[in-house]
């Protein structure tokens, strides 16, 4: 199970770089997405995986018995899908409000915190 | 339903005794920032309480972590474990020397920018929550800077970041809001690196606990891919502290929000960027930053030399002093290459204290350079020597220290990193520190000469002195002097921070008192 996640992971994160080299603030957006669901595939599988045995601790017993699941990448990734989402959404409305600014989603022309005609620094006293 | 009778024995895994009162000093810097956070914000109809109140808060945090450092130098590092559960199942907040030092100065540079947001932030920024924002980005700080737990470090970061995404945009202008997408995509990126890292590390070690990775790392290091862990990390880090080749994103985004907000940025995000690259390379990882100490080394030497030639082409006062940021960046980055047996990691650990109260001093000047000089661009400035002679003391104080000239603070720790590089044998690396610091002081004396010494291009309007924007400035600059003239004090503790973090019994011991395990 874990080669088939992790080429998995890998798939993802290819995905993600590609779509977050494009120029358009939009497909970066999408890319960070990406990025987000890649890196909480990669924390699920370093946790090691095993099958239908949840972390209870049954009737009698005091300790979990071997083989069950592990709870805390599980723990660690809620906590990562929280604040990828948060993220994300701020991120899309500040996109969004760029656009309306700038009226432009090409990075390439967003250029009022460097404008091009910058002037040149006094050369002379 | 537990069974009344267990075979196994919980207290190796539960608190079972209360947590001695000083303890918590531990966790109230953070406990303290949120709650002050949540109440400034339903305080929002109030503006100008709530000024008082955040302000009279950092004042508070600033005695809180000096009440800390005071209990860690008396008794080495502190640990508190949450929710009774003892480590590596609890997440730990330890606080060694480092830590400490680290939270208490940049309490004193938040507390600084505090008071100077009197001036800076009008109503409607109050309204829009920027006292607020501060607190919690003051709770994401001390938290990175306190915690044990490699996962727990991450969500510092991201608490920090979010509070920064809404101080950088506070004001919607154009520029801003280009400004605010570059910083953040960038960033956003660089913490899911870090994040990456985090998962790969839990993979290999089991365990997320600094003490317990720190202690284990040597048995693990034949086969475990450790050196690909610690360049993760590197690049991460590099990324949020703006190093060379991955720092067009400060530039771009610092000279953008108001200026106390550039103030706290610059005083502190970097920072928390070199402070976790110290704590993971250096403490965690110490045989892989041995590895790859020459390829930090050449980063380091990028990022002062294109942090100062920078810093050179610049019109703007406000991204002039973004490179200066970075190029002290890259002098730190000398530190954690030379490394801590010939003192490199003290001098990274003294000049990221300086860095902090100095950058903030900076940028705070820039805010009263455009409010007597009627704007940022160095070509429209002028006459501001004829303005106030007091004024242009102080900023020449500031500027002598970020070049590192004596007698002030910036020339103890590159005095420390050039005798290292030198000791060493890297000879390259103490010219290129140098070298910087001969250009920084090129850029630094053009701007003294075209923004006070020059005749005022037009009659400006001369604009009265503000207690609000002078006591800060005023404060910050006596640190500033302080540090350079008795720097014994300052110059034992950061040696003592780095003999901390390269010898990690201490840490250890106070996470884990029974050993491991």
């Amino acid at each position: 199970m874990e080669p088939l996640l992790a080429i998995l992971v890998g798939l993802f994160f290819a995905a993600a770089i590609y779509l977050m080299l494009s120029k358009f603030t939009i497909r970066i957006m999408l890319g960070i997405a990406i990025l987000g669901n890649a890196v909480n595939l990669l924390l699920f599988t370093s946790g090691r995986l095993t099958r239908e045995v949840p972390p209870i601790i049954p009737a009698g017993l005091d300790s979990l018995p071997a083989g069950t699941a592990n709870p805390l990448p599980q723990a660690l990734i809620l906590t990562a899908i929280v604040i990828s989402f948060s993220f994300l959404t701020f991120l899309l409305v500040l996109t969004y409000r760029a656009y309306q600014d700038l009226g432009t989603d090409d990075t390439s022309e967003m250029r009022a915190a460097e404008p091009d005609d910058r002037p040149l620094p006094p050369l002379g006293y | 339903m537990a069974a009344p009778t267990s075979a196994v024995d919980l207290s190796a895994a539960l608190i079972t005794v209360p947590v001695p009162l000083g303890h918590w000093l531990a966790i109230l810097p953070v406990a303290h920032c949120i709650t002050l956070g949540a109440v400034l914000l339903m305080l929002r109809a109030y503006p100008r309480l709530q000024a008082w109140l955040a302000i009279s808060g950092l004042a508070l945090l600033a005695l809180i972590d000096a009440a800390l450092l005071a209990k860690v130098v008396a008794e080495g590092p502190l640990t508190m474990v949450m929710g009774r559960w003892l480590p590596p199942f609890g997440i730990a907040f330890t606080i060694d020397l480092f830590g400490a030092l680290m939270a208490f100065t940049s309490a004193l540079a938040a507390l600084a920018a505090g008071i100077y947001a009197l001036t800076d932030i009008g109503d409607s920024g109050r309204r829009y929550g920027f006292f607020p924002l501060l607190m919690l980005l003051m709770a994401g700080v001390s938290g990175a800077f306190l915690t044990g737990d490699v996962f727990n470090l991450y969500v510092w970061f991201e608490v920090l970041l979010i509070s920064s995404f809404g101080l950088i945009i506070l004001g919607s202008e154009r520029r801003q809001i280009d400004g605010a997408l570059k910083y953040a995509v960038l960033n956003l990126i660089a913490t899911t690196l870090f994040l990456v890292g985090v998962g790969i590390l839990y993979a290999v070690f089991g365990t997320l606990n600094m003490a317990d990775i720190a202690a284990r790392a040597r048995d693990l290091r034949t086969t475990a891919p450790l050196m690909t862990l610690a360049s993760l990390f590197l690049l991460a880090f590099a990324m949020k502290a703006a190093a060379f080749p991955v720092n067009f994103w400060l530039p771009a985004a610092y000279h953008t929000p108001r200026i106390v907000v550039s103030a706290l940025f610059a005083g502190l995000l970097t920072k928390v960027g070199i402070y976790a690259l110290i704590r993971v390379v250096v403490m965690l990882l110490p045989v892989e930053r041995q590895e790859l100490s020459l390829l930090i080394a050449f980063i380091a030497a990028a990022t002062i030399l294109v942090g100062a030639l920078g810093a050179l082409a610049e019109n703007d006062i406000r991204r002039l002093f973004g490179y200066i940021v970075i190029s002290g960046i890259g002098n730190m980055l000398a530190g954690v290459a030379l490394g801590g047996t010939g003192g490199g990691i003290s001098g990274a650990v003294f000049y990221a204290l300086h860095s902090m109260v100095l950058m903030t001093a900076l940028y705070l000047a820039a805010g009263e350079i455009a409010r007597r000089g009627g704007g940022f661009l160095l070509s429209g400035l002028g006459g501001l020597y004829r303005q106030s002679g007091g004024f242009t003391a102080l900023s020449l104080v500031l500027f002598l220290a970020a070049c590192g000239l004596p007698p002030f603070s910036g020339f103890w720790p590159k005095v420390i990193l050039v005798k290292a590089a030198l000791d060493s044998g890297a000879w390259w690396l103490a010219a290129v520190i140098l070298a910087g610091g001969f250009l920084t002081t090129i850029a630094f004396g053009r701007l003294f000469l075209l923004a006070y010494w020059r005749p005022a291009p037009m009659a400006a309007k001369p604009a009265a002195a503000l207690w609000r924007a002078g006591l800060p400035l005023a404060a910050l600059t006596a640190l500033v002097v302080g540090f350079g003239i008795l720097p014994e004090q300052l110059l034992a503790l950061s040696q003592s921070a780095a003999a901390g973090l390269a010898d990690r019994e201490a840490y250890v011991h106070s996470v884990f008192p029974g050993g491991i395990r």
